[in-house]
């Protein structure tokens, strides 16, 4: 069996019994990653020198019988979290040579267990659109058929971990870009509740909205990464004081009497229909397996793209402020502070990123900003409201993913609205701080990987795991042919 | 005498004494070698985050509390967007619409009236960086360590019609955040700061003029000045039929000039929204009757106990309360000698006269008021004459010490040796036959020229009054 297609859990035995070292292991990722990823680009940094330090110090932890989940298990990270002395370009010219001196929390907490980093994965400038295609450096293809986009923004991180150029990796999710790459790539990827995973080092793309989470093979390895990676972090004055439950502690326990609620605008003419008819397919096999179907509504949802694109561009423009030229970073030319300011961010940022600049600077500015800002935060309550009544009857909400499987790259290059429209399964989540995870639920006649998302309580992670988790057990993956 | 009225309004910018940053954990002191108190947070690097420092927060309270606002139950951080290379996240994280203090009042006195000045708020921000300018090179390099440091911003009402106004309540806010321990208040390293909103309008009138900012103003001294030649700019501006722009000008201390800086038409539109990553702070009752009672005394009580307590008159209370540094060391003094009228007498006496004289600097003093106190004492209880006194206090300015171990190594002390004060005395009646017969002929004038003479001859070795005493004795005899 080719080791590099094994799960977490699997690989964890392997080099616990020592049937591979955590040298070794990593060894057969970056052969996979030299021979593949030039046809998926999938990768901006491979970290090798590094990665054989990590698993050297790995296997001696694992000799000393000292080994906890994730110890030289080889991860790969999205490029907008900082991990020490590590490139970390977010995709974009403007940080290009950036190198942070610090590490995220999430990237001390895979330190604490001893895990070994395959590389930067790419990513849409500053997590900025669903197709990686806005990347600077590596415009990343789908493994499934690589004249389709991977997804994004985390399109990297679930390409690679797709094609088995990782067994797993961390992406970050402000309004799907976890899960809608997952869905893409035919991987399972979760966004936990807002609050659950710091945020600290992680490249800000909107606050109010950003979670980073892993994106794996299947809901079992993702239990096992959101274990190593949540909790408070006196770092991310955000981060939830929830107790941090044993994520894998509900997986495998029957869904027998779970209440599904499959709220009926997600449904609707704007999806394709495989989409809608692989998730029906899904919900009626949970329904099998002694789950119950909830009919409702979620009539917000009309409003959830201007309400996310209004809160996340203007906090978008807020947070890539400090990209001007003066500390780090790209600079441009120019004879004074503004010019020089201007030059920098003219010529360092991608044409999504300016975009979204201007749309938030708009929304932000004195005289709209009672017409669209803050609509938008009343929009917010309004859908958080109605997940709050649909939650009294449902255990989870169940979704598609993306109204469509992966589309032809180029295909919504010039259609910035009908890319954004392209977010509306998946930013209401965000809005409403929840946690929902994407696992494949079918293919296209074409093989294209679809995707469902179950969307959880707040801090129910549990939950959405096991219902992800049962339908898993009873499906088939197809990997990709590269 | 001007036709205008003229009306202020000060926006107070004051750095708080919390030992670390306000959303970081690098040191909030004063200085250091360029860029070396910051961290990634506090420069802006990607991917950091605030974290906001309760300390701040508690000390804010405080200052609302001593200017007598209301403190809001419920707070939150606004971001002020604006680009300027000494302001790394390009925001400023501040507070508009909910501002820890609002509504408060704080008195001053001028020329013997009281007046209540009003605030409108107090809120909690981080103060930006320094740009260094280098002309030679033609370059400019930021130093980011003051990046972060908590600062307090007091706006007032517009209730202020003179500069002497003006001056009283920066010279009272001062003292009231030093003594609350809120802030040091030192003007020359920028820890206050003061912008002034000034306006005027004809006598009578009932609508305010047109306004302009004025900044940069590092004094007191500049902050008169500044607001003198401000009135006349306008007043002649007024005189000639024309207007006045709204408008922020500098002041050019040097120059004794203002100069305009931006009009209202190109004002930054600063974009505030919500914090997003600061939650907003509930306070409980319970927790801001804790820091409410955590205040220290405040310098009206300390005038007060002098007066009540102590018997001081209230003049030299108000000169001890005067400076903070001051009064803790004349605290500390009473502490020692519990003799508060004579060692008052000699705080403002002596020591102040030589702090004016620039002998003493109560930032560098090299004894406490334990050891000041003890001179008092010695003065007080006949052990050290007064003229001793002084030359102990000049050695200890000087070099420190004890005024113990300064008498005994100077032989300083009053030894009350009859035989030498008698030898002493004896022979300066004899060597003065003239005078002395003088004062037997009832010229009681020429006593003083005896005092004179044994004091000088003693060397302060007995007190004046066995020296008087003996005197009499002898030229009555």
């Amino acid at each position: 069996m080719d080791i590099t297609r094994a799960k977490i859990r699997e690989l964890r035995k392997a080099l616990d019994e020592k049937q591979i070292s955590a040298e070794e292991l990593c060894g057969e990722y970056f052969k996979k990653i030299k021979a593949d990823d030039t046809k998926l680009l999938s990768y901006i940094t491979v970290t090798e020198d590094k990665a054989k330090e990590m698993a050297a110090a790995a296997q001696k932890l694992i000799d000393e019988g000292k080994s906890s989940a994730l110890t030289g298990i080889p991860l790969a990270i999205k490029d907008n979290i900082c991990v020490e002395g590590v490139r970390t370009t977010c995709s974009s010219k403007m940080l290009e040579n950036f190198v942070p001196p610090y590490n995220a929390t999430v990237i001390e907490k895979l330190n604490a267990d001893g895990y070994v980093l395959l590389g930067k994965t790419s990513m849409d400038e500053f997590a900025m659109g669903g197709s990686n295609q806005t990347s600077a450096f590596a415009k990343t293809k789908n493994p499934y058929d690589t004249e389709r986009v991977p997804g994004g923004s985390s399109g990297g991180s679930a390409a690679a971990v797709s094609a088995s150029l990782a067994p797993a990796a961390l992406g970050s999710d402000t309004g799907g870009s976890i899960r809608q790459p997952s869905a893409f790539c035919g991987v399972t990827g979760i966004k936990p509740t807002y609050g659950r995973v710091s945020r600290y080092g992680l490249v800000a793309f909107a606050s109010s909205l950003d979670q980073i989470g892993p994106i794996c093979s299947d809901a079992r390895d993702c239990a096992v990464m959101l274990n190593a990676i949540c909790g408070q972090d006196a770092h991310d004055a955000t981060s939830a004081r929830a107790d941090v439950p044993d994520f894998t502690a509900k997986l495998g326990q029957p869904v027998k009497g779970m209440k599904i609620a499959m709220p009926k605008e997600f449904f609707s003419d704007d999806i394709d229909n495989d989409v809608k008819s692989a998730v029906e397919k899904a919900a009626k096999s949970l329904e099998a397996q002694g789950a119950e179907l909830v009919e409702c509504s979620i009539p917000g949802l009309k409003y959830a793209i201007p309400a996310y694109y209004l809160i996340a561009c203007a906090e978008a423009a807020s947070n890539l402020s400090r990209f001007d030229g003066i500390k780090y970073g790209f600079r441009g030319e120019g004879r004074t502070f503004e010019e020089l300011i201007r030059d920098s961010r003219s010529k360092g940022f991608g044409e999504e990123v300016k975009r979204r600049i201007l749309l938030g600077n708009y929304a932000l500015s004195s005289g709209y900003f009672d017409a669209y800002y803050k609509k938008a935060l009343a929009l917010k309550q309004e859908i958080i409201k109605e997940y709050n009544e649909v939650f009294e009857l449902a255990d989870v909400i169940l979704t598609p993913t993306a109204p469509t499987p992966a589309y032809k790259i180029g295909a919504q290059d010039n259609d910035p609205v009908k890319m954004y429209m392209a977010d509306i399964c998946t930013v209401t989540v965000n809005i409403a701080t929840l946690p929902g995870i994407s696992t494949t639920c079918g293919y296209t006649a074409d093989g294209l990987p679809i995707g469902m998302s179950i969307i959880g309580k707040r801090f129910d992670e549990q939950t959405i795991l096991q219902c992800a988790d049962a339908f898993e057990q009873g499906f088939e993956p197809v990997a990709p042919k590269l | 005498m001007s036709a205008y009225y003229p009306t202020m309004g000060l926006e107070v910018h004051a750095e708080l004494l919390t030992n670390s940053k306000v959303f970081c954990t690098c040191s909030a002191e004063f200085g250091g070698a360029p860029n070396s108190r910051c961290c990634p947070v506090c420069s802006g690097l990607p991917g950091t985050l605030p974290v906001l420092n309760r300390r701040a927060v508690e000390y804010i309270i405080k200052a609302g509390y001593v200017m007598n606002c209301d403190i809001s139950r419920f707070t939150k951080w606004d971001r002020k967007n604006y680009f300027y290379p000494d302001l790394p996240k390009a925001y400023q994280i501040s507070q508009m619409p909910r501002p820890v203090c609002l509504a408060g009042t704080v008195n001053i006195n001028v020329n013997g009236e009281e007046k209540a000045i009003r605030i409108n708020r107090i809120h909690l921000e981080e103060d930006a960086g320094k740009l260094i300018h280098d002309d030679v090179n033609r370059i400019s390099l930021a130093d980011y360590n003051r990046c972060g440091i908590p600062l307090i911003e007091i706006v007032t009402e517009p209730d202020f019609h003179s500069a002497d106004e003006v001056i009283a309540f920066m010279e009272k806010i001062r003292l009231l955040l030093q003594y609350a321990g809120i802030c040091d208040c030192k003007m020359e390293q920028g820890s206050i700061r003061c912008d002034v909103n000034i306006s005027i309008a004809p006598k009578g009138s009932s609508e305010l003029g047109t306004r302009t900012e004025m900044k940069n103003l590092n004094s007191l001294k500049a902050i008169a000045k500044a607001i003198e030649i401000e009135i006349e700019r306008q007043e002649e501006i007024l005189d000639n039929g024309e207007k006045v722009i709204q408008q922020t000008r500098r002041f050019n201390e040097a120059l004794g000039e203002t100069t305009a800086m931006r009009s209202k038409e190109d004002a930054q539109d600063y974009r505030y929204f919500p914090d997003p990553d600061i939650p907003p702070i509930i306070f409980t009752e319970e927790e801001l009757e804790a820091i409410r009672l955590s205040i220290p005394e405040l310098p009206e009580q300390r005038v007060e106990r002098y007066v009540r307590d102590y018997s001081i008159n209230k003049k030299d209370a108000d000169i001890i309360v005067g400076d903070k540094r001051i009064c803790d060391f004349f605290d500390e003094a009473i502490s020692e000698y519990d003799n508060p009228k004579a060692v008052a007498n000699y705080v403002i006496g002596e020591l102040m006269r030589r702090i004016n004289l620039g002998e003493a600097d109560m930032d560098n003093l090299k004894f406490g008021g334990r050891e000041f106190a003890q001179l008092v004492e010695y003065m007080q209880t006949d052990k050290v004459s007064q003229a001793n006194a002084k030359t102990i206090l000049r050695e200890m300015i000087e070099n420190g010490g004890t005024p113990k171990d300064i008498a005994d190594r100077s032989d300083l002390w009053i030894k009350e040796d009859s035989d030498l004060l008698a030898k002493t005395v004896d022979e300066i009646i004899a060597n003065n036959p003239k005078a002395a017969e003088q004062y037997r002929g009832g010229d009681q004038k020429v006593f003083g020229f005896f005092m004179g003479q044994a004091n000088k001859a003693l060397k302060g070795a007995a007190s004046p009054k066995a020296i008087q005493e003996y005197i009499r004795k002898k030229l009555s005899e």
